[in-house]
């Protein structure tokens, strides 16, 4: 390898985003590895690692047996050793075999060996729906991670925030659960120049009447949203919260302030998701300032439907404008 | 149709990696060296210091068992009548190789040098691990089982890919061998060639469940030759043979054949824990029968038959290990104080700022219960 690789030039998928951040990983850091089923020759099934095995090499990107405790419970193993592991859950539904390790083991190892272990493990996930795809293939599993303690949990919803935030999930010394919205993966978008910090909300939209809070692939429908309402005489300010855990609530809080008005969206199911810990936040260090109650725009409390029913299912530009005038309404 | 050839392949793939139909065996129950064409008896020094590992594991962990009975430990699970096992593993790896224990190993850790208050700070409930695992190349014991496996097989390929001659030797017990983890750990390792031994110590009962219940297997060596790996069964009450068979299994990894899975035949002479009642599923009788053959009484008697041993140097030894239970009782004595503070320590390299706040309600907590 001569140099590195730039940062990418023009209008760029998600997909290359996320593949041009990894491939900057493994330029600059000998001791990252990527690791995961069909990662190798096939790029991964939605070609994220796509020529990675061929300009690296067997050693640093490499197919593992299919078992999805195994990646990550090697995973701990070889960063014990000093490795920064990328781990590949092929898709969302998947993840659940890994799950105690995530949890008990890469989630406790720091603690554990009281500072002496430090797991920089990155473990990505393409979750969510709206590609037509069938059972286990579409869910949004972020609520049992950021639950558990130890585990950072990102998501992004831009070209340029999957190329900034995959180079520093992996140059964390924590380990990472990265989120990426398989269903943004073909969206296009610039990649700026400089990234923003990776545990931060951004206000990708700012407004004066009411806050919309969107994650992952949530953000692109939220600003649909405030586009409609904009004709419609409504100024709405949109966070993307980005940072799943640690929480930042530090900007919605900010932006509620200013407005009185809180609409939450997540694709996840409603009971429990994340949207209830936000309301709890906002609500306390907001409370007089509120004009309404805050309410949530979610998937429902049923397993993710067949793909006849997703649009169904899915929180959309409507639903979400009927939350916006319910909120403005109160 | 399948072709000669591919059953031909798969005939000469799968020789070697079926375990012996009676465990390898070096120094029978009566003390007698079984002649062994295949095993070489480890020299005298290598038997002498096989015998004191056990002496001061044995002391170490009926110590242990004591101090929970004065409230100093919240449980230990007794490796007694394991000894062998325990002893006989450890003492095969070489420095710079790695361990990964159960909680049931802590007579391991000892003897792999960590120092025993260190070792003990899980069963005491002071932190979850109370050494650094890099110092003796020891992994924190395994609480849930057989998660540990795929750490061992990461850490074996890490050293592959740094070009380290560095082996890991992972400690399991028959019931862990049901996990999916020992599994997926078993199939990885040998799909990756790792230097990786699987020590399982076949003690008899997983808490009280017997191993009928566990396996249909005609052993859980046999479960070696499903993954590509050769699966060895030995008498986990000789140390000479469990020592023997480890050190092999080594210089196998060490030298790039890949992983050995091992079956010790031995039992648990103590109930689970402390807090557990043998009695309430097994028979006294089937106790008595192990403690015949005892691990430490037998490696005596070989040795005092060929006179490398003497009562005198026994008693020195015996004297020795009442020492160290005693030093050891002193200082688990001493309360370890709780500061509220250390929950927040080391859940991320750098605490958040929610933890930084939530911290910050704990210390106001203890102010105002000051006051």
């Amino acid at each position: 390898m001569t140099g590195l690789s730039a940062v990418p030039d023009g209008l760029t998928t998600m997909a290359k985003a996320l593949n041009a951040g990894l491939r900057r990983t493994l330029e600059e850091d000998p001791k990252v590895v990527i690791m995961g089923e069909d990662v190798g020759k096939l790029g991964g099934v939605f070609r994220i690692t796509d020529g990675l095995q061929k300009d690296f090499g067997e050693a640093r990107v490499f197919d593992t047996p299919l078992a999805e405790a195994g990646i990550i419970g090697t995973a701990v193993g070889l960063a014990i050793r000093g490795y920064r592991p990328v781990c590949e859950i092929q898709f969302d539904g998947f993840v659940f075999p890994g799950f105690d390790q995530i949890v008990n083991q890469v989630g406790r190892m720091h603690n554990r060996s009281a500072g002496a272990v430090k797991l920089p493990i990155t473990i990505r996930i393409p979750y969510g729906g709206g590609i037509g795809a069938i059972e286990h293939h579409s869910e949004s599993p972020e609520a049992y991670f950021t639950h558990s303690p130890g585990l950072k949990v990102v998501t992004c919803a831009t070209p340029s925030d999957a190329y900034w935030m995959i180079r520093q999930a992996v140059a964390d010394d924590d380990p990472v659960i990265f989120f990426e919205p398989k269903r943004r993966y073909w969206s296009k978008g610039e990649v700026a120049a400089q990234p923003g910090p990776l545990y931060r909300a951004r206000t990708v939209r700012p407004g004066r009447d009411l806050t919309v809070l969107a994650y992952g692939p949530m953000v692109g429908v939220a600003l649909e949203v405030a586009e409609v309402a904009a004709d419609e005489g409504r100024d709405l300010e949109v966070i993307d919260l980005r940072s799943l855990a640690p929480l930042d609530t530090d900007a919605v809080i900010e932006s509620v302030r200013r407005t009185g008005h809180l609409v939450i969206v997540h694709e996840a199911q409603r009971t429990n998701g994340l949207g209830a810990e936000i309301a709890a936040r906002v609500q306390e260090a907001a409370f007089y300032s509120l004009e309404a109650p805050l309410l949530r725009v979610t998937g429902y409390d049923t397993p993710y439907p067949p793909s006849r029913l997703e649009e169904e299912w899915l929180p959309n530009v409507d639903r979400i404008l009927d939350a916006v005038d319910r909120s403005l309404a109160y | 149709m399948p072709s000669r050839t591919a059953a031909t392949q798969a005939g000469t793939a799968a020789q070697g990696l079926l375990p012996t139909d009676v465990p390898i065996s070096l120094i029978d129950a009566d003390a007698r060296a079984c002649s062994d064409d295949d095993w070489k008896m480890p020299d005298e020094l290598r038997l002498l210091k096989l015998y004191r590992g056990m002496v001061l594991g044995r002391r170490f962990d009926s110590q242990a068992t004591a101090l929970t009975k004065q409230g100093r430990l919240a449980v230990y699970p007794s490796a007694r009548g394991q000894e062998a096992s325990e002893i006989g593993a450890v003492l095969a790896l070489r420095p710079h190789d790695w361990l990964f224990p159960t909680y049931r190993d802590s007579v391991a850790i000892t003897a792999r040098g960590v120092d025993p208050v260190e070792v003990l700070t899980l069963l005491r409930g002071s932190w979850h691990c109370g050494y650094d695992p890099y110092e003796h190349r020891v992994a924190p014991q395994c609480t849930p089982l057989a998660t540990s496996a795929l750490h061992a097989v990461g850490l074996a390929q890490a050293a592959r890919m740094k070009g380290e001659d560095t082996v890991v030797l992972v400690m399991l017990g028959d019931g862990a061998t049901s996990e999916g983890d020992t599994s997926e750990a078993l199939n990885i390792a040998a799909v990756w060639n790792a230097p990786v031994v699987f020590f399982v110590q076949n003690n008899g009962y997983a808490i009280s469940v017997p191993l009928a219940k566990q396996t249909a297997a005609p052993s859980l060596a046999h479960r070696g030759i499903g993954f590509g790996l050769p699966g060895l069964r030995v008498d986990g009450n000789d140390a000479a043979a469990v020592h023997a068979c480890v050190s092999r299994a080594i210089e196998r990894a060490s030298a790039g054949g890949g992983p050995t899975l091992i079956e010790s035949m031995t039992y648990r002479i103590e109930a689970h824990t402390n807090a557990d009642d043998a009695t309430r599923y097994r028979d006294q009788h089937e106790v008595e029968q192990w403690l015949a053959r005892d691990p430490i009484t037998r490696l005596r008697r070989y040795l005092l038959d060929r006179k490398l041993l003497d009562e005198s140097k026994i008693d020195a030894l015996d004297a020795e290990a009442d020492t160290a239970a005693a030093q050891l009782r002193e200082r688990m004595n001493a309360d370890v104080p709780a500061d509220p503070d250390e929950l927040f320590k080391d859940v991320y390299a750098e605490p958040t700022t929610a933890l930084r706040r939530q911290r910050a309600m704990i210390d106001a907590e203890c102010r105002a219960g000051a006051a």
